[in-house]
């Protein structure tokens, strides 16, 4: 019943972008395709920041509109090929589970320009983008490691995805870079987007000793829980410091505006060519939030992580690391590579929980 | 407080909307009206709420901005299908899509905004029985509330004269209309103590689940009273069982996961629905018992004199 309000939904919300989509024929028209809605305070709010940047940037040459609260699975391909007849150049599709119907109606719409964020398939027209989320999720894990009491942080997860177990492993790692002995609860919720859920699942961490909280879902209700009880926790995609004033220590903040500026203005030069990026904290695409709520010297040695990781010095998944079973993944000294990180399917050592299959 | 009363709380909180929204919609269908809009009349209560406490700075005025808002949107409804005599279950999808819309539109002011908390409320004496006392006699106002309910609406529905004319109407609305009953008007206020009630369970999840306003912050809620209510039989107290039942199953997977039971998350997460299903199963099993409580005017127009 859900899914069939959503599709409704989804439905009446085509109609009326493609209503206004027929005026202005002159300007070239870039597109997005967002999971949640634009004021959720966490992910898709970060899309629109950048999409209202873009905007900005090129006011009388280019057009956007966007598509909010559009559900993963079957209904996604129908909505981005309505916005590709709809006469956007230009898509950008923004939650990893419009990976494949992204990839199919860039197949019926060759003259079209895709771009996914955070999947791995790609096409001559569908280029593949993402942030090195795991970066900020290391530090956040310093300072997890140095923080918790009780040496148990709380996982508040989506859905097992490579990017999702990535981030829980770079969470787990950074702490264990302080505190060899540093354990993680995790939660799946099986949502990004669930206010009460998130909440009840923060709860449920709290209530069973953890002591510290992180998230990778998409609305502040978990920060908030922890601002009740007074518990550390850290924001996730968007700066919540709003719902956690005297909680949160950091966040880690998706900051695409740069990104789509450059290629809204590739595709205006006529450049555009598929590529799959992958950027991180030292080119501006992931930031983090001011350190608060933190002893000084704890501030300082994120502060330094912050900095070796932007020049280089430091890669987070560097060796020795285990696997959870506790037999070897990487050498002292050997770096992850990418491929391996963007498949992640596995957890490292220490994580007290059993990765759902896939 | 033990984990055994803290994991009741969250029980309690995360099945209280849903046990209200449920009787709502089970008092508008015992009239014969099936309104499929509880998900759309409960983001309206939620985002109304919000907005009447944070103008007034009062939690418990924001209650009242919820009942309203859920009842007068519900009139909307009671307009198109009783007057007008649309069809009710694509008015009640309409109604479900307009309130997600507009409730958007409407809360676009107050996002972010630090939620006001309505308090709880400790009775004196009995919150201190050990274990029950902090779990059920230190609960906020709409606790208590959803727990008179449901036996105001029992005895309302099977002891009143009201209540029998309502389901008078709704097994039968010719019968009912001869014998000099106001179909329409019976209607039209079932209809509305419905959208007063989701609009309460949307002022519960706005007010006390995550105080804060974000949009479709009821996430399908609606729809689970929706399925509570065949999921009772039309009855309140087994709707209250159900949805305590549904809530339980919820947390208690979250916990499950906690502790590191090794069972997958996707097929925890599927339970709460696996069971109402399994419920259903059992209660439509009597085909007898369950025909005898459908109320059997439910869905059908009704126009005077046809």
């Amino acid at each position: 019943m859900k899914k069939l309000a959503l599709a409704l939904a989804a439905t009446a919300a085509l109609v009326l972008s493609i209503g206004s989509a027929a005026e202005a024929a002159e300007k070239t028209k870039v597109c997005f395709v967002y999971v949640g809605t634009r004021t959720d305070g966490g992910w898709t709010q970060a899309h629109e920041n950048g999409r209202l940047q873009v905007e900005k940037e090129f006011a009388d040459k280019v057009e956007t509109s966007f598509l909010e609260s559009v559900p993963e699975g079957p209904d996604a391909e129908r909505a981005i090929e309505r916005m590709a007849r709809s006469g956007c150049s230009l898509i950008f599709t923004t939650s990893f589970g419009y990976m494949d119907a992204t990839v199919a109606v860039a197949k019926k719409f060759p003259k079209v320009k895709f771009e996914h964020a955070t999947g791995f398939k790609a096409a001559d027209n569908v280029a593949t983008y993402n942030s090195r989320f795991y970066e900020g999720r290391y530090i956040s894990g310093i300072i997890a490691g140095k923080l918790s009491k009780t040496g148990t942080a709380g996982y508040i997860a989506s859905f097992p995805i490579p990017e999702v177990v990535m981030g829980i492993n770079a969470f787990e790692t950074g702490a264990k870079s302080v505190n060899p002995n540093f354990k993680m609860k995790v939660i799946w919720v099986n949502t990004w987007f669930d206010p009460g859920k998130e909440a009840d699942a923060a709860k449920a961490l709290l209530d069973q000793g953890v002591d510290i909280l992180t998230q990778h879902t998409d609305t502040t209700a978990p920060m908030q829980v922890a601002e009740q009880r007074g518990v550390k926790a850290f924001g996730q995609a968007s700066d919540m410091i709003k719902a956690g004033p005297n909680v949160q220590l950091t966040a880690i903040i998706d900051t695409w505006g740069n990104y789509y500026v450059k290629r809204v203005q590739a595709l205006l030069d006529g450049t555009w060519k598929s590529e799959q990026s992958w950027d991180g904290l030292k080119d501006g695409i992931l930031t983090m939030a001011p350190y608060t709520n933190m002893p000084d010297d704890v501030k300082k040695l994120a502060e330094d992580t912050e900095a070796k990781i932007k020049s280089g010095e430091l890669h987070p998944f560097t060796g020795p690391i285990n696997k959870q079973d506790g037999t070897p993944w990487l050498k002292a000294g050997e770096k992850a590579d990418d491929g391996t990180l963007l498949g992640m399917n596995f957890y490292v050592e220490g994580i007290d929980d059993k990765l759902p299959a896939q | 407080m033990s984990i055994f009363e803290a994991i009741l709380l969250t029980v309690i909180t995360a099945s209280t909307p849903l046990v209200i929204a449920a009787l709502g919609e089970l008092v508008t269908e015992r009239s014969g009206v099936l309104n499929l809009g509880v998900e759309g009349m409960m983001i309206i209560g939620a985002v109304g709420a919000f907005a009447a406490a944070q103008l007034t700075g009062s939690a418990y005025i924001g209650i009242v901005g919820g009942i309203v808002s859920g009842a007068l949107f519900s009139l909307l409804f009671a307009f198109l299908t009783l007057t007008l005599v649309t069809n009710q279950v694509a008015t009640g999808l309409a109604l479900t899509i307009l309130g997600l819309g507009a409730s958007g539109m409407l809360g676009e002011a107050f996002v972010g905004a630090p939620g006001i908390r309505l308090l709880p409320i400790e009775i004196p004496v009995l919150s201190a029985i050990p274990y029950v006392g902090t779990v059920l006699f230190k609960q906020d106002l709409i606790f208590y509330l959803s727990i008179l309910l449901v036996i105001g609406v029992n005895w309302f529905l099977f002891r009143s004269r009201t209540g029998l004319k309502i389901r008078a109407i709704g097994d039968n609305h010719a019968s009912a209309h001869a014998l000099g009953i106001n179909v329409i008007r019976t209607r039209y206020l079932a209809v509305m103590f419905g959208g007063a009630c989701a609009g309460l369970a949307g002022a519960q999840l706005s007010l006390i689940y995550t105080p804060q306003w974000t949009e479709n912050m009821s996430s399908g809620r609606g729809w689970i009273a929706l399925a509570l209510v065949v999921f009772s039989s039309w009855r309140p107290w087994r709707l209250l069982a159900g949805g305590y039942l549904f809530g339980a199953v919820t947390i208690l997977q979250l916990h499950a996961q906690a502790f590191g039971i090794g069972i997958p998350s996707q097929f925890l997460s599927m339970l709460p629905y696996a069971a109402t299903v399994v419920v259903l199963i059992m209660i439509s099993h009597n085909r007898r018992t369950t025909m005898i409580n459908t109320p059997a005017s439910l869905g059908k127009a009704f126009v005077p004199d046809r």
